[in-house]
């Protein structure tokens, strides 16, 4: 046992900080503007994209019909039964997670994750209405609530609104016809659902982009703390070459009379910071690898006329060899390792495997339900009935005509329930269900005997598609 | 040996457990996540206030919302039943033949009539309408009282030789135990063997004809086709309603048989009479 001192005790709880990002240039802050820019522009737009899909649908390029539970995504068309596409692609959403953040750290926190970019942009709105930095230290600071703080906060967070507004909106457009609910949801015409939804996304974004930021990384997330068990020192995280930098200026050493290091304590790494720590002090786990306080130690370095690089992407086991004046290692040789290569090959494999799943899939389905209640039927002629109900898939945007034919005995005839012939239209995007009769003679083989095994063949008349399956006839079993 | 780290300012205090020299730091909680829980608590409160919940002796609180599965049940209920009055009005007023014509119609009637079917009619003709000793199989093409929609119309609404309704189709076969020698009823029983079939005794077919001519014809038809006027059976055909193996049509012709069917007009709706003759008479025997 540890015997700490008897402090005065402290709080169990402890208020937000708040934090007050400073504006920064930099190579690392444009990308992040590219990447917000692409990232948001795919939410807010994909429903807007148009794409043929008949009469029946709306013409959406990406469109998740809950009703009919069906999953339009440009030309492809994914059933329930074939969800394991979906489980597919969230298999590789997570390989990929786990190559970038072996390789390259809280990238995706740093970088793509929905919560980092809403928030970034709730900064930027903030950032245009009341300033930067010190400007919104002062209101912050300013206890009274005069007209000018009051106009400030009003237009912030109205701002603010609309864009929580505008992305819960988006949300639901994924869900139906997007001209169409956008005219719905102004006309109050819409379903209850879709204005539950909007509200939700609304409050939320509002809420975590505004105001919870950085606390719902910390305290709310549970990805940062599965990631670090996927980082090891060869993972490229942000770090401050403390070997460079100390002693920093006003340090007690410096006062002392040691050498001063490259830091000239000017805290511009930890203005910027969006979640509010000093890099210097080390790893941290609010860090979301965001990379800005190297933009601003960047530019700070420039301006002194020292190299760049005093906060940077660096791996852990560069400590040492630069500490020894080594050359740090090439940042090619932390990304290429095994286990890294092992993560892009299963990530590819899986890729692979969904692609040609989806090259070989069928737009042309049959499942065949023999009706077992009763095995058959005596016809007032002696023949043998046996019935099918056969259920047929057209995954096509218009309405198919389907042909069954019988492979197996040839004294069975095949006739189905209320259409004649041996042909059904099946209509556009549907299942269609159909009672088939197959009727074996009086006295004939497969009347007689207990089981005889056939073959269903279902042709698309259009093009020729066809799919099979095995079933069995059952007769009296004399 | 790591260095153990100083306790820098600014540092929150730790547990004061210590594991291989490593210690942990009492963090303290963020003040939101403090009123959240609260909040929750609230939340908590209020919904068992809200919802049923407490359990009582008998009963648990009602909740002031007056929630309850039971209504929401009821709710959902006439909320279907109002959902189908147009088409149950539809469907009832229509010519019994439109029904098969008209898609919306026959989809409608179809899947109302299984439902009705599995609740009034299953327990006779069995869930999968193939019928059972002296309850038809609805499967198949032969009918006694016909097969097209408006005579399985007639049928469900009013039943087979019942007391019930004045309309039921109504015939009864006399026992012929008493009208005829045993000769005579083993000889016209090889002989109704013989119209479908093989006979057990066909030296007797030839006197069995005499018979049947002068006592089974009338109903029966001279080549046993029957006669669905009078829901007489078909005799020459391969269906046999009680049976057709040479003790159960001696018993027939012995005992006679008298199937009897409720009538359905006092239980169910036109609407559900007309959806469940739709649903028989698509089952693969429809005339």
């Amino acid at each position: 046992m540890a015997n700490s001192q008897p402090d005065a005790p402290q709080s169990l709880y402890a208020p937000r900080e708040p934090i007050f990002p400073k504006k920064v240039y930099g190579p690392f802050r444009n990308l992040k503007w590219w990447i917000m820019a692409v990232t948001l522009g795919i939410y807010y737009l994909t429903p807007w994209i148009r794409w043929d899909r008949g009469a029946n649908l709306p013409d959406q390029a990406v469109l998740v019909d809950l009703a009919s539970r069906r999953f339009f995504f440009f030309w492809i068309e994914i059933w329930p039964h074939e969800f394991y596409f979906v489980a597919g692609l969230l298999v590789m959403a997570g390989l990929g997670l786990f190559l970038f953040t072996s390789a390259l750290g809280r990238v995706w926190c740093g970088y793509a994750c929905p919560q980092t970019v809403w928030t970034d942009l709730f900064i930027l709105v903030e950032r245009w209405i009341e300033g930067d930095r010190n400007a919104r230290l002062r209101l912050h600071r300013q206890k009274k609530m005069d007209f000018r703080k009051f106009r400030l906060r009003m237009i912030k967070w109205i701002t603010w609104l609309l864009i929580a507004v505008a992305t819960g909106g988006a949300w639901v457009f994924y869900f139906a016809d997007a001209p169409t609910l956008l005219v719905d949801l102004f006309t109050l015409n819409a379903h209850p659902v879709a204005y539950t939804t909007v509200a939700i996304l609304t409050g939320t974004t509002f809420l975590f982009g505004g105001f919870a930021r950085e606390q719902i990384c910390i305290y709310a997330c549970p990805w940062p703390r599965i990631q670090a068990a996927m980082m090891d020192e060869d993972t490229l995280v942000v770090g401050y070459r403390e070997w460079r930098g100390e002693p920093r200026k006003n340090s007690p050493e410096v006062k002392a009379g040691a050498t001063q290091g490259d830091c000239i304590d000017c805290m511009a790494c930890v203005n910027v910071c969006p979640v509010g720590i000093d890099i210097r002090d080390g790893q941290q786990l609010e860090c979301i690898t965001c990379a800005l306080c190297i933009d601003a130690c960047d530019d700070i370095m420039a301006k002194i006329g020292k190299p760049r690089g005093l906060i940077d992407y660096m791996a852990l086991t560069d400590e040492e060899n630069e500490r020894a004046g080594k050359p740090p290692k090439p940042i090619i040789k932390h990304i290429l390792r095994p286990r890294t290569i092992l993560y892009t090959a299963l990530w590819s494999l899986v890729g692979v495997g969904l692609l040609f799943a989806l090259f070989i899939r069928a737009d042309i389905e049959m499942t065949v339900a023999p009706v077992r209640n009763p095995t058959f039927v005596t016809m007032a002629d002696g023949t043998i009935r046996n019935t099918y109900e056969v259920r047929l898939l057209n995954k096509h945007g218009e309405d198919r005509l389907f042909n069954l034919t019988l492979r197996g005995d040839p004294s069975i005839q095949v006739t189905l329930e209320g259409v004649p012939g041996s042909s059904v239209t099946v209509p556009a995007d549907t299942t269609f269900n159909q009672r088939v009769y197959l009727e074996a003679p009086a006295g004939s083989a497969p009347a007689n005997a207990e089981r005889t095994e056939l073959r269903i063949w279902v042709e698309d008349t259009t093009n020729g598609e066809r799919a099979y399956k095995d079933t069995v006839f059952n007769g009296k079993g004399q | 040996m790591v260095k153990k780290p100083e306790k820098q300012q600014g540092d929150p205090d730790t547990t004061g457990h210590e594991w291989d020299g490593i210690e942990e730091f009492n963090n303290p909680l963020p003040r939101w996540w403090l009123w959240t829980f609260y909040a929750t608590i609230v939340w908590g409160i209020g919904y068992t206030i809200a919802y049923p919940a407490w359990p009582g002796i008998s009963s648990a609180t009602a909740g002031v919302m007056g929630w309850s599965t039971r209504a929401n049940v009821a709710a959902d209920i006439s909320q279907a039943e109002a959902a189908n009055a147009d088409i149950n009005a539809r469907l009832a007023a229509v010519e019994l033949t439109e029904i098969s014509t008209d898609p919306e119609l026959a989809g409608y009637a179809t899947s109302a009539g299984a439902a009705v079917f599995k609740t009034w009619c299953a327990q006779c003709h069995g869930s999968g309408a193939a019928g059972a000793k002296g309850y038809p199989n609805l499967l198949d093409n032969d009918w006694l009282w016909g097969g097209d929609i408006e005579a399985i119309h007639a049928t469900v609404a009013h039943g087979i030789r019942n007391e019930e309704d004045d309309d039921a189709r109504y015939s009864e076969m006399p026992a012929f135990g008493e009208m005829l020698e045993k000769e005579e009823i083993t000889a016209v029983t090889n002989y109704v063997m013989s119209l479908s079939g093989t006979p057990q005794d066909a030296s007797q077919v030839e006197a069995g004809q005499v018979v049947y001519v002068d006592n089974c014809a009338s109903c029966h038809g001279d080549e046993g086709l029957g006669d669905r006027d009078q829901g007489a059976p078909n005799l020459a055909d391969a269906i046999w309603l009680y049976g057709g193996d040479y003790d159960t049509v001696l018993e027939t012709v012995t005992y006679s048989r008298f199937g009897v069917m409720p009538p359905w007009t006092e239980r169910l709706t036109e609407a559900e009479i007309r959806a469940v003759s739709a649903y028989v008479h698509q089952l693969g025997g429809g005339e």
